[in-house]
């Protein structure tokens, strides 16, 4: 066959492989990982956030998201958009600054890194002379003020980065026009704040570690006022109103001091808000005045040190009302955002970024509620057990999805995100599409994935089914006179209550509204989509996959107990019938079939089929090999090894403490030095070298009778004229199980039982475990899923032709012809190229060139992070593109595909990377971010042509009449449109010719 | 002695049973009927006789003497073992373990002593052969150079033992790298070595690098690979069945050699090179390797797993076909014909109905394809109708016989 394969026909296939396949990370969602700076742009309303890992994203409105990385691996330490325009700097760890800009390229924005910069200072200075540590982005736009560590200020012109060095503010300067007897030839320390006066732009204000406070003028190079606070200086703020000066410190007080007048250099107000007892400092001091009169006073920290040391609080004060917000993990940073076009009106929004999540707080409304926010929504509020993607949701029940999340959204503020810079110009994504994921504490999520924002639809917890020792509701919040004024907000709760609830596999009918759910104890919940909370108990099943032999103890966990009286169910999914294996190990494989309303589940002893109209069980079938002990520990033994392993790891890291710590070695450290180096030593002979065993597998591996994979098909299973339903289970050790399935006719459904005895089994020669399952149709298309062909939403499957069955193994793909049993092709992957299946999927993939044309094919991830597609039916490689890092075990075993040739993947346990490898399917940010053209006109002129944005938009509406800035606008209209750039070439050009 | 034997066989067959779930024992071969068919040239004859009282090695030669009137000929006998492999029959204690793995039928072949002797060994009873399939190291023609292996320095007939692993394309590979072959489905020994990371000085164009490569760490006493002798500790991996591990992962190998552990082939660079298969001339090439002058008594080109360790000539699988009983053999599997996994085992619904829990018995999948070794007639193991027909036929009519 190959002999004769013409090179014509390979030419062809390589140019439809690039038709239909093309690989591209597309965006990133949910929360980013190890945030570490927030920055806020008034004027493009735009948030940008910077991580550990130097990646920066910005957010405006839904849709509108950017993502840059820093090539040096540091960590974001600070964020400024330079003000009124398009570019913001970046601070990373390893004090460099970064100049980023949103420009406009064919109608669309990107984010692009345009400079960089390091300051450098006098030779043979000291390396913290130049160490930034604080940076005032100046409204003029033009300069930049950098504060060092070593006190002295730094200016810098932007967007070039040119120093300069005749306007700095040295130490010496600033010593020279303070008075000598207030500052007691102390050491001012670092600059530790930057703030410019909001009514004059040449007076800054320089605050020092030591609590020194400059006031001083640009213009006339000298310091106008000072103000000198006893404590170490944490923050500065600058009122807009009166002219006051807000400064934190370490000992959790805040001072006011009045500015311009001219003996005022004392501290008019000092307060601890929290005092009595030692405070922790006030990192963060805001104060914002509304037209009421009465300010808004912010600030983050100054808890009481002994009592609430621990808790991460922000503080916020108007009138009488004081609110301490709790939040449940370390505040990175928090802004405000103020009403009116101009951002001249009051605070409408508290804007907090904590390790965790994004949090917003309506100031505007009673009681200050959280916004729900439409993006950097935490994934992981309890830890990401698995996930399952649905594609094409019909539309009844999406808005029954929807109408049960709206219920559940009472606490939330009913005000629009406050965000709403840039435009999405995306396209409508073209389905609804679902992506659930499984928590750790027995919650399902349920987020819309159609396009770029993950939008959490509704949440669905288990948690009520069963008993549960942590009934007791922490009532303690809202205690009348507590002090401080506690109030618990963010959803970030990463403490399981029980470990046990945890949902590992999830299958959901879009068609019938049946979810079928199974967690970490061997329970199988069947759930119903319901409108209306209903009362009800759930029907429980015991079901014995040893099959009552005798000998085998689990020593894992105990099942779930249940809840026997009536539990009362809001609106959403509802569980109606639960499964419970026994031994209760982990669930490892789940099916739903809703045709014939059947749900099959297997564990690392066998597989069971349930039928769920009946509620009876109809068949089981144990996998265990009875010498496989390690399928009896339960999870136990595992959590051992984690437990030694950490220990290793600790021992590690201590045994690099000590030799950190031999730089100053002194007496009494010595033998403890020398103790801990016995250990290292003796831990180090414990790692063998890291070596691996090469040998067969054989059946009396353990965890050989695991079940890897469920699957219903309706195929010809006993002889090639009847297709018949039948169920199919793959197992750990290479073993295929096929069941035939008898189901009564559809009146007699409800009373006659389903009856399932084995058919066929097959056990792979190299007996890998069983990843995949797929019968093919007589024209080699996968078999439609249950009820797709009902609504008519795929063409019946051609039973005329011979079936084949699919069986996907870690190492290889072999199809086996139906219904005698014998294998036709293969494809083998791990033998050749040392690579092993970790996931695989159907995708349909349809050509970029023509409407029409389509393929199925199997998607498939390798534990070396590559993706491959394999063309069906005849598994030939198609395309192979390196997706994942291979170290990255987390993310390969989070991947989950959809059905059009995407795929999410954890990049951390908050956030999912989205991928494509279809040309036809791809959602990406495609968005606009435009300058407000009043404000830049005004303000600014024209500086930075190529800065801005092209084309004018509804935005640029209400824009002044004048004269001179219309004709800037159409300068800008006509120079960024690139056909009119063209044209003009092309002109000049031809008076050329 | 005989007794002794079978009864070893038993609790062979215990221990194995132990494992399954139920203690349901499904092998006729306890049955206590052994069921002959032995073929000498083209003639069949098949009888049967009880399993515990079968007498001794010269009473069943000169039985099978009888029953094929071949009186005068001096006879080499043979039978299919259960994994296919064409074994000699030349004394008891071979003739026992013969009867032992029958179940129950025992494929005999007959030869006549001063034929052309028989290759014996594994993969021995294959129809067709194909090439490895090796990439990169072989010339051109190297395959074509079929020629008989010389006989050198012979203690024991090779015939006797079962090959289980063998160098192979000397010829074509530099001295200083060795081929080597393992035959893991001839025996029940694991394949028993260990592969660490470590670094390999490679010739670049660039000059002498250092790169990362892949080493044999460890050897687990009484596995195939020490056994061989032909592996040792600290050996580079060069490539695993024909594919460079240049640029891959410890795992990487790790699962690569998992994958063809069926069957696998290692190029490796010993780290000994005292012992390496020296060229002698260009007639005597061929797929098998002859010992340098200095080579060490300690290493044997082809080792025998039941015989005494003794030197001999090795025996390729290329130079070594024997047809088994080709009536009952199926053509219809040419396709992936170069794989030796395709045994996948597939049982039908009878079996099943029967055996619901009976849990994946310890098959060691055969090739179902060029040789049907059923171990449970009770179980159709997937195969011609024509050829299950014929099975079953035996079987009654050797009921009928025993009777």
């Amino acid at each position: 066959m190959k002999r004769f394969r013409r090179h014509g026909q390979e030419s062809q296939r390589d140019r439809l492989k690039q038709e239909l396949y093309q690989f591209n990370k597309t965006v990133e969602h949910g929360f980013p990982h190890q945030p570490s700076a927030l920055g806020y742009s008034p004027t493009l309303q735009l948030l940008a956030i910077g991580t550990c890992s130097g990646a920066i994203k910005l957010y405006g409105a839904p849709g509108v998201e950017f993502m840059g990385l820093h090539d040096e691996n540091a960590a974001v330490s600070q964020i400024h958009f330079l003000p009124h325009q398009v570019e913001l700097v970046t601070l990373l760890d390893d004090n460099s600054l970064h100049m980023w800009t949103l420009r406009a390229h064919t109608g669309l924005s990107e984010l692009l890194e345009i400079g960089r910069f390091t300051l450098t200072g006098p030779p043979g200075a000291p390396p913290s002379v130049t160490r930034v540590t604080a940076v005032l982005a100046h409204s003029s736009g033009e300069l930049l003020l950098l504060g060092t560590e070593g006190g002295h200020v730094f200016i810098v012109q932007v967007p070039g980065f040119r120093e300069l060095e005749e306007r700095n503010i040295s130490l010496a300067e600033v010593a020279n026009s303070v008075p000598d007897d207030n500052l007691g030839h102390r050491n001012l320390e670092h600059v530790e704040a930057l703030q410019e006066n909001p009514a004059n732009p040449n007076h800054v204000a320089i605050g020092y570690g030591r609590g020194l406070i400059i006031i001083w003028d640009l213009e006339k190079r000298c310091a106008i006022q000072h103000f000198l606070a006893t404590q170490q200086l944490e923050s500065v703020w600058w009122t807009e109103d009166r002219g006051y000066i807000l400064s934190s410190h370490s000992d959790g007080s805040y001072c006011r001091w009045t500015f311009g007048e001219e003996n005022g250099n004392d501290v008019e107000k000092s307060d601890i808000p929290y005092g009595h007892f030692p405070c922790k400092a006030i990192s963060k001091i805001i104060q914002l005045h509304t037209k009421e009169g009465t300010p808004f006073l912010l600030f983050s920290g100054g808890m009481p040190r002994a009592s609430f040391g621990d808790r991460h609080c922000i503080t916020v004060i108007h009138n009488k009302t004081h609110v301490a917000l709790d939040f449940t993990s370390r505040i990175i940073d928090f802004f405000v955002i103020k009403d009116g076009q101009l951002n001249s009106g009051g605070p409408s929004a508290l804007v907090v970024l904590v390790e965790e999540e994004l949090v917003v707080i309506d100031l505007r409304a009673e009681g200050w509620p959280v916004i729900q926010t439409p993006y950097l929504v935490p994934l992981h509020s309890s830890a990401i057990t698995c996930s399952h993607h649905v594609s094409a949701i019909p539309l009844k029940l999406w808005e029954r999805i929807l109408a049960a999340g709206e219920q559940q959204k009472t606490n939330y503020s009913k005000k629009p995100w406050p965000i709403t810079g840039g435009q999405n110009l995306a396209p409508h994504p073209p389905q609804r599409d679902l992506l659930l994921t499984g928590h750790e504490d027995g919650t399902v999520r349920f987020w819309d994935a159609s396009g770029v924002c993950l939008y959490p639809m509704y949440k669905l917890s288990t948690a009520g089914v069963f008993h549960t020792d942590t009934e007791t509701n922490d009532n303690h919040q809202g205690a009348e006179g507590e002090w401080p004024p506690f109030r618990k907000v963010g959803s970030f709760d990463p403490y399981s209550d029980d470990p046990r609830l945890g949902i590992q596999k999830i299958h959901l009918c879009k068609y019938s509204g049946y979810l079928a759910l199974a967690g970490t104890a061997g329970q199988v919940l069947m759930l119903e989509v319901n409108d209306e909370a209903a009362e009800q108990t759930v029907e429980t099943k015991v079901v014995d996959l040893l099959l009552g032999q005798e000998g085998f103890r689990w020593k894992g966990h105990t099942r779930l107990d249940v809840q026997e009286e009536p539990v009362l169910y809001e609106p959403g999914f509802q569980p109606f019938s639960l499964v419970q294996c026994q031994p209760p190990a982990v669930v490892t494989a789940l099916s739903l079939h809703s045709e014939w309303k059947l749900v099959a589940y297997g564990t690392s002893h066998g597989f069971g089929l349930f039928d769920y109209q009946q509620k009876m069980n109809v068949f089981i079938k144990c996998t265990l090999n009875p010498s496989d002990h390690l399928a009896m520990e339960g999870p136990l033994s595992r959590v051992k090894s984690i437990k030694k392993s950490l220990r290793h790891s600790f021992r590690r890291i201590r045994h690099s403490r000590v030799s950190l710590r031999k730089q100053h070695v002194n007496n009494t450290a010595k033998l403890q030095e020398a103790n801990a180096h016995l250990e290292a030593e003796l831990s180090k002979t414990e790692l063998a070298p890291i070596q691996r065993k090469v040998e067969a597998r054989s059946s009396d591996d353990s965890f050989t009778g695991l079940v890897r994979i469920l699957y219903f098909a309706d195929t010809f299973l006993s002889d090639s004229s009847h297709n018949t339903p039948s169920l199919w289970a793959g197992t750990n050790g290479g073993c295929v199980y096929a069941i035939i399935l008898r189901l009564p006719s559809v009146e007699h459904r409800t009373d006659e039982p389903i009856t399932a005895h084995p058919e066929k089994e097959i056990q792979l020669m190299h007996r890998a475990p069983v990843v995949g399952l797929i019968v093919l149709d007589g024209h080699g298309s996968p078999l439609p899923e249950p009820l797709e062909v009902a609504h008519d939403l795929a063409c019946s499957p051609d039973t005329q032709g011979a079936h084949h069955l699919v069986v996907v193994s870690e190492e290889q793909f072999k199809v086996f012809t139906l219904p005698k049993v014998s294998a036709k092709m293969k494809l083998k992957l791990t033998a050749i190229d040392g690579s092993r299946i970790r996931r695989v999927g159907v995708a349909w993939f349809g050509s970029s060139q023509s409407e029409h044309y389509g393929e199925s094919g199997l998607v498939v991830l390798t534990n070396q992070g590559d993706l491959h597609v394999v063309s069906l039916p005849g598994v030939k490689l198609q395309v192979r593109f390196p997706c994942i890092r291979k170290e990255d075990v987390s993310g390969i075993a989070s991947c989950v595909f959809t059905k059009h040739g995407q795929g999410f993947y954890l990049i951390s346990p908050s956030e999912f990377e989205r991928f494509s490898l279809s040309t036809r399917c791809l959602v990406e940010p495609r968005c606009l971010v435009e300058v407000p053209l009043d404000l830049g006109a005004s303000i600014q002129g024209v500086k930075k042509l190529d800065g801005y944005l092209s084309a004018l938009s509804e935005t640029s509406q209400e824009f002044q009449n004048s004269d001179s800035s219309a004709r800037c606008v159409m300068e800008h209209a006509l120079l960024n449109d690139e056909e009119v750039l063209q044209e003009i070439q092309k002109s000049l050009e031809g008076d050329h010719v | 002695m005989i007794l002794a034997a079978v009864l070893q066989f038993v609790t062979q067959t215990e221990r194995r049973m132990s494992r399954q779930l139920q203690q349901q024992i499904s092998f006729k071969a306890l049955d206590g009927v052994v069921e002959v068919k032995s073929k000498f040239e083209a003639e069949y004859r098949r009888f049967a006789f009880k399993r515990n009282c079968p007498g001794g090695f010269q009473e069943f030669y000169t039985l099978l003497q009888t029953i094929h009137r071949i009186p005068e000929v001096d006879m080499l006998l043979g039978y299919a073992d259960d994994h296919g492999d064409l074994l000699p029959i030349n004394n008891d204690d071979n003739f026992n373990k013969a009867i032992s793995s029958a179940n129950p039928l025992l494929r005999i072949i007959i030869t006549r002593k001063e034929d052309e002797p028989v290759g014996f060994g594994t993969n021995s009873l294959q129809r067709h052969k194909k090439g490895l399939g090796l990439t990169g190291l072989r010339n051109a023609g190297s395959l074509s150079s079929h020629s008989k292996s010389k006989i050198g320095l012979m203690i024991g007939r090779p015939q006797n033992f079962r090959q289980i692993s063998s160098i192979i394309d000397v010829d074509i590979l530099p001295e200083t790298h060795r081929r080597v072959r393992l035959h893991k489905h001839g025996t029940h020994k694991p394949l028993g070595f260990y592969i660490r990371d470590g670094a390999s000085m490679r010739v670049t164009p660039y000059g002498v690098e250092k790169v990362p490569g892949v080493y044999i760490s460890r050897l687990v006493r009484g596995g195939l690979a020490e056994s061989t002798g032909l592996l040792g500790v600290n050996d580079e991996i060069l490539e695993v069945n024909g594919i460079d591990v240049t640029g891959k992962s410890l795992d990487q190998v790790t699962d690569m050699m998992v994958a063809n552990s069926h069957n696998l082939i290692v190029t490796v660079k010993p780290a000994n090179q005292r012992n390496n298969v020296m060229h002698r001339g260009s007639k005597n090439t061929g797929n098998s390797g002859s010992f340098g002058s200095n080579g060490s008594t300690g290493s044997a080109l082809s080792h025998d797993s039941t015989g005494p360790a003794s030197q001999s000539t090795p025996i390729t699988a290329s130079n070594s076909i024997v047809e088994g009983d080709s009536d009952e053999e199926n053509d219809d599997d040419d396709d992936d014909d170069d794989d030796d996994d395709d045994g996948d085992l597939i049982l039908e619904s009878d079996c099943l109905m029967f055996y619901q829990n009976h849990n994946n018995m310890n098959f060691t999948s055969e090739r179902l394809g060029n040789t049907p070794v059923v171990r449970n007639l009770q179980q159709s193991v997937s195969m011609p109708e024509y050829m299950a027909a014929n099975l079953r036929a035996h079987q009654n009519g050797h009921q009928s016989q025993t009777a």
